[in-house]
């Protein structure tokens, strides 16, 4: 019986030691270094993305208030009657799918950054191909141009679009002066201005990623297609448009994702029926001054986001592996 | 006299009856591809200068030359890829001026193998037929059958990537051959392998290119592959093509200096011309330090000064002074290379000049050898050595 025991524990013990033994390997192998530099990135995606998020659905989950903060507690403690009482609203949630005035602001924020995504793309592309077939000394300067924009202020280069496309601004009068038109055309405050103020402030972020895969292109292989019997543009369309689909996608991502969200461009250049998402948000925050159901509209926005994200790269992770 | 005149007095003696003749030398044939007066220039350099070649049909002709000789420029000019400044380019009969590269009856192998890597294995070699519209069926069976030819038949799902660079390189021989081309141009294709894979290969595209008689155009710096390949080999130095002869001949007959030193290793002794005979040359040469006895002639003026070309494995290399005064040097052994199959001497003559000799091993041990700074005597038959004015 002793001895048994004594086995038990003997063996207990051997099998501690073991698990010590093998955590100190561990330890002694793991790569600190490494872990520490990956880390970083980590943290800060944790510290600075995900943690505003989880509050952001915590406060989505809440009442409005009249109070400071002006939402309603999610927990409830009372330490005399000795109850926890954790009280979820999910009417915000309800109240987006049943308005459909949300939805419809979802959809058409989609709509108008699909639209100019494709519209960026189409302006992109020649450029970035431009650059990348144009000779090696002067890839630096055209590249430099494309991102000379960014050294001015955003709002401040919207701005002018207001100028440029208002009744009395450039683009009128010179059509006018032209004689192509008789009358000014109504182009701020319409859909039209939007999509130009959109394609105009993403170009960068789709030239860059098209650049970056065209110049990676080994021009032989144009020649071999045509050597083949594609004509120029088959093997556009067979050759330098698949191998450019990496910069394509990431392209298209940089512009879609902050387009839908977009709030600056709509509210400058944008008509009241302009309706995206981002302005819904805004309004909700600051006039309303509802902050659960804006959280509740930004959580929405986030999931529409990340999912089609999520499943392009899972799709773009596959096809790597394979 | 010039070069194949010369040949002719050499070799001619003893020429075995010669059941059929090669195109290139029927004198009536008609050449597969002409090349004439081509020219390219790029900027104020010329690539190309004035270039005139015939190639016959199921030839395996070889451009060698140096990097920036114009050989590539001159194959790119056949695949319809650069223009010529000027001149014309016929292929089969038909005047390619102004046909675009899709258009041509010809296909390419690239150097790189510009295999495209978004495709599969069997994509790739299916590309060009379904440019010309081919049905399904045909160009299934067609791929199978191009892939089995170059034994890959079991890789036709993988990507580019996934395959090894000998793989590589037969599916870029594969999907330039799918369309069965007139002609097909090869630019450096071996020039990517390591050697012994590169020796395989050689003989396996002289294989296919027996089988299935298509014209050849090879592009290569590497002479071993050329002598190897070829059924005649273009030298090109700085746009011009310099000889133009069978392997055998651009070795042993190379008409220039160049040539000479460009193809295998020579050993170059200068002098000048005492005694000019019609079928033989006396040349008097102060670094060989004796009288160079040529038996072939050369039309040339008195006192010229000449280079006679003589091949290191055709020095014969004695302690003992062979009887001939003429073609006879003497000198010392300051180096040796034991290769394996043969052996490399360096022997510094008197005048200072050093020649190269090789000599293979017959047996694993040869008696005395031969050991630095020993005094020997190195001669050569009266038509072993080349006279060369240019």
């Amino acid at each position: 019986m002793s001895s048994l025991s004594g086995n038990v524990w003997l063996s207990g013990f051997s099998n501690w030691t073991a698990r010590i033994g093998m955590f100190l390997k561990f330890a002694k192998n793991f790569n600190w270094g490494r872990f520490s530099v990956i880390s970083v990135p980590y943290l800060w995606l944790a510290i600075f993305f995900f943690i505003p998020f989880l509050v952001v659905f915590k406060i989505s989950l809440s009442e409005s208030a009249i109070a400071v903060p002006p939402y309603s507690d999610l927990l409830d403690f009372n330490l005399e009657e000795a109850y926890l009482n954790i009280k979820l609203n999910l009417g915000n949630y309800i109240y987006l799918w049943e308005d459909s005035f949300y939805l419809d602001a979802y959809l058409s924020s989609i709509k108008i950054a699909f639209f100019s995504t494709i519209f960026t793309l189409i302006v992109a592309f020649p450029i970035a191909y431009l650059i990348a077939r144009s000779d090696q000394k002067y890839r630096g300067i055209l590249l430099a141009l494309v991102i000379l924009p960014f050294w001015t202020s955003f709002l401040l280069r919207v701005y002018a679009w207001v100028g440029l496309l208002k009744k009395q601004g450039l683009v009128n009068e010179v059509l006018m002066s032209l004689g192509i038109i008789n009358e000014p055309l109504t182009m701020l405050q319409t859909d039209f201005a939007v999509y130009i103020g959109i394609v105009y402030t993403y170009l960068p972020f789709m030239i860059l990623p098209l650049y970056s895969a065209l110049e990676k292109m080994d021009i032989s292989l144009l020649e071999a297609a045509e050597d083949l019997g594609a004509r120029p543009i088959q093997s556009f369309f067979m050759v330098t448009i698949p191998l450019a689909m990496p910069g394509i996608i990431a392209g298209c991502m940089l512009v879609f994702i902050p387009a839908v969200g977009e709030y600056v461009i709509p509210a400058l250049l944008g008509g009241s029926d302009t309706l995206m998402i981002g302005r819904v948000l805004w309004d909700e925050f600051s006039l309303n001054r509802d902050w659960p159901m804006a959280s509740a509209v930004a959580t929405v926005m986030l999931v529409f986001l990340v999912l089609p994200i999520m499943l392009v790269r899972n799709k773009s992770g596959k096809d790597e592996a394979l | 006299m010039s070069a194949p005149e010369l040949k002719s007095t050499i070799t001619g003696v003893a020429n075995p009856v010669n059941t059929e003749l090669p195109l290139w030398k029927q004198p009536d044939a008609t050449p597969f591809v002409r090349i004439e007066n081509i020219t390219k220039k790029f900027d104020d350099f010329t690539a190309v200068d004035n270039v005139s070649l015939n190639i016959y049909k199921k030839e395996l002709f070889c451009l060698l030359g140096g990097s920036g000789s114009g050989k590539s420029t001159l194959l790119r000019m056949l695949a319809g890829f650069e223009n010529p400044t000027s001149g014309r380019i016929i292929i089969d009969g038909v005047d390619m001026q102004g046909i675009q590269p899709w258009n041509r009856p010809v296909n390419m192998m690239f150097q790189s193998y510009a295999l495209f890597p978004h495709l599969s294995v069997a994509d790739n070699v299916a590309f060009g037929l379904r440019r010309q519209g081919a049905n399904k069926h045909d160009v299934k069976k067609r791929v199978a059958e191009m892939l089995d030819m170059v034994q890959l038949g079991h890789l036709g799902k993988r990507k580019p990537h996934q395959l090894s660079g000998g793989q590589r390189q037969r599916v870029a021989l594969a999907r330039s051959l799918v369309k069965r081309p007139k002609l097909l141009l090869l630019d450096e294709p071996l020039g990517a392998l390591d050697k012994k894979l590169r020796e395989e290969t050689q003989f396996e595209i002289m294989n296919i290119q027996e089988d299935l008689g298509v014209t050849f155009v090879v592009v290569t710096h590497d002479q071993e592959e050329a002598m190897t390949l070829a059924t005649r080999i273009g030298v090109m130095n700085q746009g011009l093509i310099v000889q133009t002869d069978e392997p055998h001949d651009v070795y042993e007959y190379p008409n220039s200096r160049f040539v000479a030193e460009f193809i295998g290793s020579v050993n170059m002794l200068e002098g000048f011309v005492t005694e000019d005979n019609v079928d033989s040359v006396r040349i008097d040469s102060k670094e060989a330090g004796c009288t160079l006895f040529v038996a072939h002639g050369i039309s040339c003026a008195p006192q010229q000064r000449v280079h006679v070309a003589l091949r290191p494995e055709k020095i014969k290399m004695t302690r003992i002074k062979p009887t001939q005064d003429e073609n006879c040097m003497k000198g010392e052994i300051v180096e040796i290379a034991y290769m394996g199959s043969l052996s490399v001497f360096r022997i510094r003559l008197q005048s200072g000049k050093e020649i190269r000799v090789t000599q293979p091993n017959f047996a694993r041990d040869m008696g005395e050898r031969f050991t630095w700074n020993e005094q020997v005597f190195l001669s050569w038959d009266v038509d072993s050595s080349v006279v060369l004015t240019a």
